[in-house]
């Protein structure tokens, strides 16, 4: 576990390929980012089925929208940037309140996107998309349960946001792992600090919980790949059994992951959290690790949080 | 049936949805008519001449598909639906209330209703999407859309201009709805539009220009639209926001108010002369 990285966006088009070769009604929507996002992989096999409607975002969700009115299951999307960040309205008014069966998966969510600096990293999407009525949203850890999660949304109607990185990541599951909806995945037992992660930052969370463990200190690990709808059990559960929560995502710690932790948190079983995230700022051009360090997004960060939780009395 | 006969039954349809139009939004006491009026005769003919559809069954697979992209003129098109029989022309008169069926704008769950609309320049992106599944599965269906002039001013409206001649979607029609008045005043002032056809045949669409009240230029021009191959349709409908009641037309005030509840019968018998 964690010694191998695999890219997101690779899981993505592969999930794509054995989507496309199980149902005709499987169409995929890109705009000019199609060979990035691996999802022009799809019209290698499916020609008639993939449409690029160039740098068009606004176009992009809505077309998605059209062909899901026409029965079709429709995954779109580009860079995280340029569609909850550029395409809110279309999203709202196309797919959310008509609850559409239109799939937005995207790439470059978060700061780790590097050297493009803040224009291009969205920090803001999970707040965004976790506040739309029918809207779920899914933040995977690594590209085996990115493929997994793929495959399984498409069985399940509805309009679902999948966030990914454009980095490779460390390789958190097993190849044979399944994804389950809506149901958080606890990585590691532990009863002194429960860490509650989403995607790229699940491996950050198993090295804290390492280090945490050589210092004595039993940390659990969550990973929440399913914001919304929230697994309001597995939270509430690692709450009660730890005392004490930290939050670990790549995102505006306003209205991400952590915030709808805190509100399950706040009324069902209040419980002393910390939130490790983007601490309400815009990033900037560098290297995707020199970022995530210097905003504070790595093990360590959250091993200090969860230290100074642990010595803050309730 | 004879033209001349078939276009007499129109125009009786017509006259009857500017009625319900009408008492609907003096009912309501808010909501659109200067954009539902105008654009009355393009919609009566399209859902009573042009298109095939079955309200007694709205989601059969090979329905033509309408979609409004302005709107709101919701009433308009509550009115020709309600008179096709997709549902009772009683629940015009609970338009924009709480919990009733017809809301401010068109949403899902209304019978004959395709797509939510209210959000001005989606719509034509919606058609497009939905002409391309048609091409893609080899599907009789044609999409429709009805957009205002003043939404040409979103961005969105060309985007998907582009996308709809790049994949050459004869199976849509589009059309304005050109009243020249937006909510502020006219068109022309507030963000000129022409050479509006000289755009949209830039973007490779197939323009058919009618006046929006001759029953037989309107029948005409979906007729090409139906019969262009390889090129995407518009029809710009040149109209007058609020036609039929003399005080609407060309006010810019009438984009949003509703007629006077206490006035209606003195409106109304307007349309009987």
């Amino acid at each position: 576990m964690l010694s191998k990285t695999a890219a997101m966006r690779d899981a993505y088009g592969d999930a794509l390929l054995e989507l496309g070769a199980a149902s005709r009604d499987v169409v995929v929507v890109g705009a000019d980012t199609t060979g990035s996002l691996k999802s022009g992989v799809f019209a290698t096999k499916f020609p008639e089925r993939f449409f690029n409607v160039g740098i068009a975002e606004n176009n992009l969700v809505s077309i998605a929208a059209g062909m899901a009115l026409a029965g079709k299951v429709a995954f779109a999307g580009t860079y995280a940037i340029f569609v909850p960040g550029k395409s809110v309205d279309q999203i709202r008014n196309n797919i959310a309140y008509p609850n559409l069966n239109v799939k937005l998966v995207c790439s470059h969510g978060g700061i780790s996107v590097g050297p493009d600096g803040a224009s291009h990293q969205q920090v803001e999407d999970i707040a965004i998309m976790r506040s739309m009525p029918k809207m779920k949203v899914i933040v995977p850890a690594d590209a085996v349960s990115t493929k997994s999660a793929v495959k399984a949304i498409a069985a399940i109607p509805g309009p679902f946001y999948v966030r990914l990185t454009r980095a490779s990541t460390p390789v958190v599951y097993d190849a044979g792992f399944q994804y389950e909806f809506g149901k958080a995945n606890l990585l590691k037992e532990g009863s002194d600090v429960g860490i509650i992660a989403c995607g790229l930052m699940v491996p950050e969370a198993l090295k804290a919980a390492e280090s945490l463990k050589a210092r004595g200190v039993s940390a659990a690990v969550l990973d929440l790949h399913t914001i919304k709808p929230i697994d309001v059990d597995a939270v509430v559960k690692v709450a009660k059994q730890c005392g004490r929560i930290v939050t670990a995502e790549e995102h505006n710690i306003l209205g991400g992951m952590g915030s709808a932790v805190a509100e399950v948190l706040g009324e069902q079983r209040p419980t002393l959290m910390k939130r490790v995230g983007v601490k309400d700022t815009f990033g900037e051009s560098g290297e995707a690790g020199e970022l995530m360090r210097k905003y504070g997004l790595t093990a360590a960060d959250i091993e200090q949080a969860a230290s100074n939780l642990l010595t803050t009395s309730s | 049936m004879e033209t001349a006969q078939e276009i007499a039954r129109l125009k009786e349809t017509a006259r009857n949805t500017r009625k319900l139009i009408l008492e609907a939004l003096a009912e309501a006491g808010s909501g659109h008519p200067g954009g539902s009026l105008s654009a009355v005769e393009l919609l009566v003919t399209l859902y009573f001449h042009v298109m095939r559809h079955d309200p007694k069954n709205p989601k059969w697979e090979d329905r033509d598909r309408f979609f409004l992209s302005k709107g709101h003129a919701a009433p308009l098109l509550y009115s020709i639906l309600a008179q096709s029989g997709y549902f009772r022309a009683e629940e015009l008169m609970s338009l924009r209330k709480t919990g009733a069926l017809l809301q401010g704008h068109p949403s899902m769950g209304i019978p004959g209703i395709e797509a939510p609309a209210g959000s001005e320049g989606i719509g034509l992106s919606l058609a497009v999407g939905t002409a391309l599944v048609a091409k893609m599965d080899n599907r009789p269906f044609r999409a429709y859309v009805l957009m205002g002039d003043g939404e040409q001013q979103e961005g969105q409206v060309w985007e998907a201009a582009m996308a709809a001649s790049k994949f050459r979607l004869d199976n849509l029609t589009a059309m304005i709805d050109r009243n020249g008045i937006q909510q502020d005043g006219l068109t022309e002032q507030i963000m000129p539009l022409e050479p509006l056809a000289a755009k949209w045949r830039a973007f490779n669409w197939n323009v058919i220009e009618v006046d929006g009240y001759d029953f037989s230029q309107i029948m005409d021009g979906f007729d090409l639209a139906t019969s262009t191959r390889n090129r995407p349709t518009l029809i710009i409908a040149h109209t007058v926001k609020g036609k039929g009641i003399s005080f609407m037309e060309w006010a810019p005030k009438y984009h949003g108010t509703p007629p006077a509840k206490d006035k209606l019968s003195d409106v109304l018998s307007e349309l009987e002369r």
